[in-house]
């Protein structure tokens, strides 16, 4: 038994033929092929999945393809333009070394895009609570924050603090 | 501030350069094992025991057979009929790769279902039914050596215990008699908690096997390609597949931290179906499944001792470790060191008596023992000597910054033999422990504390001043399989003057396309930007044993090095053949050869590559390429001066980590924006064994905490912000004096972390509380102490 939905995905439309029990995060990987968007857990607990859904962070784990019929849903992909130019999260995270395997990376960025549209200029607690549903194992989170801050410099039109790394 | 011999342009040592890597992982182009989609592939499910030890009776697979999408079903008595059902470990242990008759923890596999999509095959492992017998378990290590207990691994004739192996250094007898007689001896009873890695990608593998060319593409999770296609070809060769007939690929990892070195029963399981069936079969395990089934790390129960003066000289240690295996030894250590590094556990510390001694036992558990960003067993050594030198300075009543700084090995004393036979290569312990004192303010803290006590209130400062001992290893002693644990790099310069490297290494996110480039352009003056670099495909790099316990810098790294200056040595005779000159007539300076005395009369590294190609001398090997295996002739031994500050709520007993200052030596740095960001992580994963991680086992042998949504994984709001600097004190037999940085920060901060918290406690007498230490913990011992 399917269905049949109707997403669009990063700007184009799919008509698709669904099993109702397929996971958002599915579609995506495994009927669209878009391999940017991570799955790292089972328990909706890791955030490596995070998408946006009509313009809101959600983990894609955790939703049903068919909730998304009629909806439009944004993936890493979809960011930017491929070959560029940058979202200011993706260049924020390059510049500021907040990244070391990448898997938590699209998943982070997807919810940030989301944190900073809210508030263009959080606090270090603000983006620590914000990006507190999303794990990184590897970079324990300090230039992850910086990455944000950057980014949201870049995003106010101020100019970006520096990306040298400091020490004590 | 750190001196650059090359402009940034060049991007040699020492930059700050931003990874290559980077462009595709924000872009969402990153390839890892679970995005590899082939033709006609088809999806593996497991099931697995939901007892920790039990017979099995049956298993019934003709219901699972019937959802649609099911093609197979394997089992233990499948893979017995080509002698595929075990494997031997890395210890040379043994290991099911799916059981016959017996499971032996709870969540081991059981069961194969192969089927065409993700989905079906998931519905075919819920339609497997297994009769299971229920067997009592043995769970705790310390019972497993009871002579009533049930003796788990009867597979191997005349064994009669759950006992694997007694590992022992040092000179008992005068330690024993230095303990007898020594003014101050302390002594704690330490658990080093069963922990797991937890990488955010969890393991899986798709298995290609092409029948018509009976050929084996394995793409993979694996930090060692090299070492497992070895390994492939020594399990399955008796069915066809040498090594030359396998290929093995690491795509883009997504952590590996060691869970990625061991072959797991999936891997191997997935080969034989693709064998079987002539089909590529996907396998990529749940976040649930990695957490339960794969290895486990740590898990030592470690008696510390410590012998010393009233004065606060350190005279000796003495270790008595029980190390649970869980029901195999699957460790990942070279081969000669079961307890791996552990003997570094005497420190930093200048004293000459020691004894240590460990018994490994099998339980009920899964097998493991990994090197989880530790350098094969570091951590445990570091947390038990770090601790005991801060019980016995709260014995004594001294500060343990005045302690560690009267008991440090001097500067002077390098190369320094340690008691149980390292040769430490360089440290200066007190430059690093005194800048960490400064960047706290180290006098102030403590008369904060003082007041804050007289009030009531709890704050501690925690030290670790540890030893790391990483880069393994000389071949004469270190091998894994027997495969001695050197490591490669292959260079090549094309005519316009780009390169391309190759290792045997394999990053699993440590940068290693960028620094690697930076270790080649500080060699030949090629730009790190026109140096591709590229790791973990079996059939294109040069033969390595790949990248975990801080290694690939300290021998790949070395290994670039020295293939670039075999280059740079051909380069010289290139330009002197060019410039008409004798080779001693000429002087390098990063990208270029001019002529002493003249300096208007120079060849670039992209003249005199291209001349290679294009007008080489006579008689000289046309082409600029280079390979070189790097068998390190010693260790290397990072070191770091940690120190952690924290207040605990008196009513909640909620800790708040207030300051982590953490100052690393590892020698030379390649790229300090990626040493820091090492040192971050490292550090965080050093505060959730210390806080929050631990895997545990009811009395039945169920996890009870076997989820993401139960093992709790720090995320930016337990994690601290992290200050970090560094002093750096070279290498003295490296080619680039670096010393390899990513274990530091995991192995140097749980006790930092610990130390500040008993130290907050000390008033009330407490002078240990094991990892993890929760407000629950603390609130019992306080409660304990009457304090409440
Ligand atoms: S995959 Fe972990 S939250 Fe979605
Ligand atoms: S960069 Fe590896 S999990 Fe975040």
């Amino acid at each position: 038994m399917t269905r049949k939905i109707s997403v669009t995905v990063n700007g184009t439309k799919h008509e698709l033929e669904v099993e109702p029990r397929l996971l958002l995060v599915h579609m995506i990987r495994e009927v669209l092929n878009m391999t940017g968007t991570h799955i790292g857990c089972d328990t909706s607990s890791c955030g490596a999945c995070t998408i946006l859904l009509d313009g809101k962070s959600i983990k894609s784990c955790t939703v049903l393809a068919v909730q998304a019929d009629g909806h439009s849903i944004t993936t890493i992909e979809g960011l930017a333009p491929e070959g560029g130019p940058l979202h200011p999260l993706q260049e924020g995270f390059k510049e500021n070394h907040g990244l070391h395997c990448g898997f938590c990376t699209p998943g982070m960025i997807m919810r940030c895009v989301e944190l900073l549209e809210h508030n263009n200029n959080p606090t270090e607690d603000e983006i620590r609570w914000g990006i507190s549903g999303n794990l990184c194992r590897c970079t324990g989170y300090n230039n992850i924050v910086k990455a944000v801050q950057w980014a949201g410099a870049k995003m106010r039109g101020e100019e970006t603090p520096s990306t040298e790394p400091e020490f004590v | 501030m750190i001196q650059c011999k090359t402009s940034k342009s060049i991007g040699g040592m020492g930059h700050s350069l931003k990874r290559k890597e980077d462009a595709r992982f924000i872009q969402g182009k990153g390839n890892y094992v679970d995005d590899v989609k082939l033709p006609g592939m088809l999806y593996m499910d497991i099931v697995r025991s939901p007892y920790a030890y039990a017979k099995i009776k049956k298993i019934n697979i003709e219901e699972a057979l019937k959802v649609p999408g099911v093609v197979a079903v394997v089992t233990g008595r499948d893979l017995e009929k080509y002698n595929l059902h075990w494997m031997p470990t890395l210890m040379s242990d043994t290991q099911m790769v799916l059981p016959t008759d017996t499971v032996m923890y709870q969540s081991q596999e059981v069961a194969a279902v192969i089927a065409t999509t993700k989905y079906a095959a998931r519905d075919g492992r819920e339609a497997v039914n297994v009769e299971y017998e229920p067997m009592k378990p043995v769970i705790d290590p310390f019972k497993a050596l009871d002579p009533s207990a049930p003796v788990l691994r009867n597979d191997k004739p005349g064994k009669t215990d759950n006992h694997i192996w007694n590992w022992k250094v040092g000179d008992k007898e005068k330690t024993d008699k230095l303990f007898e007689t020594a003014d101050v001896v302390v002594k704690e009873q330490m658990h080093i908690p069963r922990i797991h890695v937890a990488s955010i990608e969890t393991c899986g593998c798709v298995a290609d096997y092409d029948k018509v060319n009976n050929h084996l593409t394995m793409y993979m999770t694996t930090q060692a390609p090299h070492a497992i296609r070895t390994v492939i070809a020594l399990v399955a060769g008796h069915v066809g597949l040498t090594e030359e007939k396998v290929r093995v690929i690491a795509p883009d990892i997504g952590g590996g931290f060691g869970g990625k070195v061991p072959v797991y029963p999936g891997y191997v399981i997935a080969i034989a179906v693709s064998f079987l069936v002539g089909k590529p079969v996907k396998w990529i395990e749940d976040r649930s499944e990695n957490l339960q089934a794969d290895s486990f790390a740590r898990d030592y129960h470690i008696t510390a001792e410590m012998a010393g003066t009233k004065d606060g000289k350190i005279l000796g240690t003495r270790f008595k470790i029980l190390a649970d295996h869980g029901y195999t030894d699957a460790s990942a250590n070279p081969s000669k060191f079961p307890t791996g590094m552990f003997s570094i556990a005497t420190g930093s510390y200048d004293y000459d008596t020691t004894y240590m001694e460990c018994d490994a036992v099998y339980t009920n558990k899964p097998p493991g023992g990994v090197a989880y960003r530790c350098s094969f067993r570091v951590t445990e050594a570091v947390h038990a000597i770090e601790r005991i030198t801060d019980r016995f300075a709260l014995e004594i009543g001294k500060d343990p910054a005045d302690l560690r700084m009267q008991n440090f090995i001097k500067k002077e004393d390098f190369p320094w033999k340690s008691p149980t036979g390292w040769i430490y290569d360089s440290g200066d312990y007190h430059a690093g422990l005194e800048k960490a004192m400064k960047a706290v303010n180290y006098e102030e803290l403590r008369r904060e504390q003082a007041e804050k006590r007289a009030r009531g209130e709890l704050m501690g400062i925690g030290l670790s001043t540890f030893t790391e001992i990483v880069g393994a290893g000389p071949s004469k002693d270190f091998d894994i399989l027997g495969i001695k644990m050197f490591d490669s790099a292959e260079i090549r310069v094309h005519p316009t003057g780009k390169a391309i490297a190759r290792f045997g290494t394999k990053s699993q996110g440590q940068g290693h396309e960028t620094t690697y480039a930076q270790i080649i352009a500080e060699e030949l003056g090629i730009p790190a930007e026109n140096i591709a670099i590229e790791e973990g495909d079996t059939d294109t790099a040069p033969y390595g044993l790949g990248t975990y316990a801080s290694r690939s810098t300290p021998t790949a790294g070395a290994a670039a090095a020295m293939a670039a200056r075999k280059l740079r040595d051909k380069a010289r005779k290139i330009a002197a053949y060019l410039l008409e000159v004798s080779e001693e007539d000429l002087e390098w300076e990063p990208g270029k050869f001019s002529v002493k005395g003249a300096p208007e009369k120079s060849k670039t590294i992209q003249e005199i590559v291209f001349a290679a190609y294009t007008n080489h001398p006579q008689g000289m090997e046309a082409g600029f390429e280079a390979t070189h295996y790097y068998d390190p002739p010693n260790l290397t031994f990072p070191s770091g001066a940690y120190i952690c500050v924290v207040d605990i709520d008196r009513e909640t007993c909620e800790i708040k980590v207030r300051r982590f200052v953490a100052i690393d030596d590892c020698g030379n740095i390649i790229n300090p924006m990626i040493v820091q960001g090492q040192v971050h992580g490292g550090l965080t994963q050093g505060i959730a064994p210390a806080m929050y991680e631990e895997l545990i086992y009811d009395e039945s042998g169920n996890i009870l905490n076997g989820t993401l949504m139960d093992y709790l994984v720090p995320t930016a709001v337990e994690s601290p912000n992290w200050e970090t600097g560094h002093t750096i004190t070279p290498s003295p037999h490296h080619p680039i004096g670096a010393k390899g940085v990513g274990e530091s920060p995991t192995v140097g901060a749980p006790p930092a972390i610990a130390n500040a918290i008993v130290d907050a406690l000390s008033p009330f007498g407490i002078t240990h509380l094991d990892i993890p230490i929760t407000p629950y913990k603390i609130f019992k011992a306080l409660k304990e102490k009457q304090v409440f």
